[in-house]
């Protein structure tokens, strides 16, 4: 008999079971058992009255910036932040340096990650070196361990690029993850088209640039039948056409980021660096959008593009500033906002975070069975919680909640049974 | 000039008319700031600009340094600050700072104590622009309030008209613009501009008439065909003029294409008064520095104009 962990009396939301109710959670070597009517002595209890017990979430869209970007990252840092957001998984992009483009990156990855605090799965390029050319070998890399494909942040120009690499994909049974970017419309652009852009001055990006693609990468999913999935929505214009597209049974996910549900291009006020990413925050009728998409089903998930950047990158001028904010500490409470907010049901917002995520990559977790891994995300979800980004276990103070107060946040997070974060 | 009161407006040009009459003197001189440091710091080319804050600085007795600055350095962002800190070292008084990039004398506030002075940047604001056309405007005009004022030309990528239209419509003046479409900026609406259709419509029974000065393309960004159409479509000649009110004010922040924005016969003609809005400007900025340095201690701590 090893190891018992036993969470007792909290609310196990579990929508893949058709859970929600108060009951216990055994964890037993790193699986979840059936509760048994006795425990041995010496199990590890923890008493969760009031507080949520759910599948471990997962991000599905972080940088982890290792190899190659230590500075502002690591693999280890990334996923002990991963692990205090709540979060039992991420999956890293592969705008590392070299590129993970190919199955020895992806190695050097999994190697690193092996004993982290949060499961780790690699994206893989989508071409060679991401620059858009040459398709990359899908084949070695999911041998490998990558879950998906995508040029995030070097969004792919070529149509035909983009047809050929959601074909071959599908042939290796993987999505092809798209930043949906039309550059042509982006080009020189810092945050969002419209009146604050032209308040201050500064180039703006017109939502067009998103949807084009977003619309391109409908049609080319119709085509080939291929499974894509739209990261970052941050529009109404591309919500309208992933809503009609799931009308018509095409196989598209999407995912938004909270900072396009939390904030608007207002935030970009002052030249704050710290509200520059991409796509840019929006309008606030895009943001009601995007509040509304999540509710109805319109997207899928809830991602965050972490993206640590170190002082260097941000303390620029604007124009000159690197794209993108730290997130992983900030996603849950920004989702338990819109629950608070009557936007949307917890068990919706497990739906978004844990469900969905594992299916869209095709990995374990998003349900809490006997014999599943036991990944599991403790929420208390009135905790008053005041984030401090000085205090951030990621490397990057790149975000614009700090110093924000929240209501509820993780206070427990277990990772294949084993406690990788407590704050009970 | 977002960040100015109507009451301060008034209270530069008042200063400003002040000024004015030192330059009117044979020794165009006064002891105001001696022993202060001025550094000219710019990141953009702009000797008129440059110039008209250097002859203000001097008439003023402070002394001056002139840094020209690249920002096509790879390490742009890096260069600002560095920049900044070096300076700093001169221990300067007031910094004016002009940069292509909007949001940089922000920037620049953040890292360094000194006072600063925004010459331009970017496309955001170039608040001495701005309040040495209200000044002119002002020297033929009771008032701004009522006053039908039209801007034409590229607005969308004009520092001098976000702080035209900022400061006009601070003052009740209705402001117009208009120009191809691809020189109109999303939502200037909110910004308190009304966009016309036409140029003749912005300019009909207009009190003022602004032309901004035209680059035929900006950042690989194809926005007119050809400078000769637009002269043909948005420039403004004689007969167009006529469809203003009589006593009608023809501005232009310079430099002039000349027969482009403005026909010879309009830039030259009795209703111009571009070489008066180059005289304000250095009693503009003469009053900037004054006011900045403490000629009265009102404003923000940090003295950013
Ligand atoms: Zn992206
Ligand atoms: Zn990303």
């Amino acid at each position: 008999m090893s190891e018992l962990i036993i969470l007792q009396n909290g609310r196990v939301i579990d929508p893949m079971n058709q859970t929600d109710a108060i009951a216990d959670i055994w964890v037993e070597d790193g699986r979840i058992a059936a509760p048994q009517t006795t425990a041995p002595e010496g199990a590890c209890r923890y008493d969760l009255a009031g507080r949520w017990v759910l599948p471990g979430l997962i991000d599905i869209h972080v940088h982890l910036r290792e190899p190659g970007q230590e500075y502002k990252e690591t693999i280890a840092t990334g996923t002990m932040a991963a692990a205090a957001g709540g979060f039992t998984a991420v999956a890293c992009m592969p705008n590392t340096r070299p590129v993970n483009d190919n199955a020895a990156v992806t190695r050097y990855i999994l190697d690193k990650a092996a004993d982290c605090v949060a499961r780790v799965y690699p994206v893989g390029a989508l071409s060679r070196d991401s620059q858009g050319l040459e398709l990359a070998e899908y084949g070695e890399m999911k041998e490998a361990g990558v879950v998906a494909l995508t040029d995030d942040g070097m969004p792919v120009a070529d149509s035909q690029l983009m047809r050929r690499a959601m074909e071959y994909a599908s042939s290796h049974g993987m999505p092809v993850i798209s930043h949906s970017e039309e550059l042509s419309l982006s080009r020189n652009g810092s945050m969002n088209e419209g009146a604050v852009s032209t308040r201050l001055g500064l180039r703006g990006i017109p939502t067009a640039a998103e949807s084009i693609m977003v619309y391109r990468e409908i049609a080319l999913a119709e085509l080939t039948g291929a499974r894509v999935h739209i990261a970052h929505v941050s529009c109404e214009a591309s919500l309208a056409l992933i809503r009609l597209a799931k009308q018509r049974g095409v196989k598209i996910t999407a995912e938004t980021a909270p900072h396009y549900f939390a904030l608007t291009d207002a935030a970009v006020d002052g030249y704050n660096t710290h509200a520059k990413m991409n796509p840019p925050l929006r309008s606030e009728a895009d943001r009601l959008a995007i509040r509304a998409a999540l509710a109805d089903g319109t997207l899928d998930a809830i991602a965050t593009d972490h993206a640590p950047h170190s002082v260097l990158e941000k303390d620029v001028e604007f124009n000159y500033a690197a794209n993108g904010i730290v997130g992983l500490e900030t996603s849950l409470p920004l989702a338990l906002s819109l629950v608070h907010d009557g936007i949307i049901t917890a068990g919706r917002m497990v739906d978004l975070m844990s469900c969905a995520p594992a299916r869209i990559l095709g990995v374990p977790g998003g349900r809490l069975a006997p014999g599943d891994p036991a990944d599991i995300t403790v929420v208390d979800p009135d905790r008053p919680f005041v984030f401090a980004a000085g205090e951030s276990r990621s490397k990057g103070r790149n975000t614009p909640f700090d110093g924000w107060q929240f209501r509820g946040k993780a206070v427990l997070t277990i990772m294949n049974g084993r406690v990788t974060f407590n704050d009970l | 000039m977002e960040q100015l009161s109507v009451r301060d407006i008034h209270h530069v040009i008042a200063a400003a008319r002040s000024f004015r009459e030192i330059s009117a003197r044979s020794i165009k001189k006064v002891p105001t700031l001696r022993g202060k440091t001025i550094v000219n710091l710019f990141f953009e080319p702009s000797t008129r600009t440059r110039t008209s804050f250097e002859i203000a600085a001097k008439r003023m007795s402070a002394d001056t340094f002139n840094i020209a600055a690249s920002t096509s350095s790879a390490t742009k962002g890096e260069t600002l600050i560095d920049t900044a800190r070096n300076i700093e070292a001169m221990n300067p008084d007031i910094i004016i700072i002009r940069h292509s990039c909007s949001g940089a004398p922000q920037l620049l506030a953040r890292h360094i104590g000194a006072s600063i002075i925004n010459a331009g940047d970017g496309a955001h604001e170039h608040p001495s622009q701005g309040l040495l056309d209200i000044m002119t405007i002002l020297d033929h005009k009771q008032d701004l309030a009522g006053l039908k004022i039209a801007i034409i030309g590229d607005i969308a990528h004009s520092r001098v008209a976000v702080s035209d239209i900022l400061g006009f419509t601070k003052l009740g003046a209705t402001v117009c613009v208009a120009g191809p479409a691809t020189f109109i900026p999303a939502a200037v609406d909110q910004l308190g501009a009304r966009v016309c259709g036409s140029v003749d419509e912005a300019i009909e029974d207009a009190d003022v008439v602004m032309a901004l000065r035209i680059q035929k393309e900006r950042q690989n960004d194809p926005l007119i065909p050809s400078l000769r159409e637009y002269s043909i479509c948005y420039g403004i000649n004689r007969r167009r003029l006529a469809k203003a009110k009589p006593d009608v004010l023809v501005m232009h922040p310079g430099p002039i294409n000349r027969g482009v924005e403005l026909s010879p016969d309009v830039a030259d003609g009795p209703s111009s008064v571009i070489l008066q809005q180059v005289n304000n400007g250095v009693a503009v900025r003469m009053a900037l520095l004054y006011l900045v340095m403490g000629g009265e201690k009102s404003g923000d701590a940090q003295g950013d104009i």
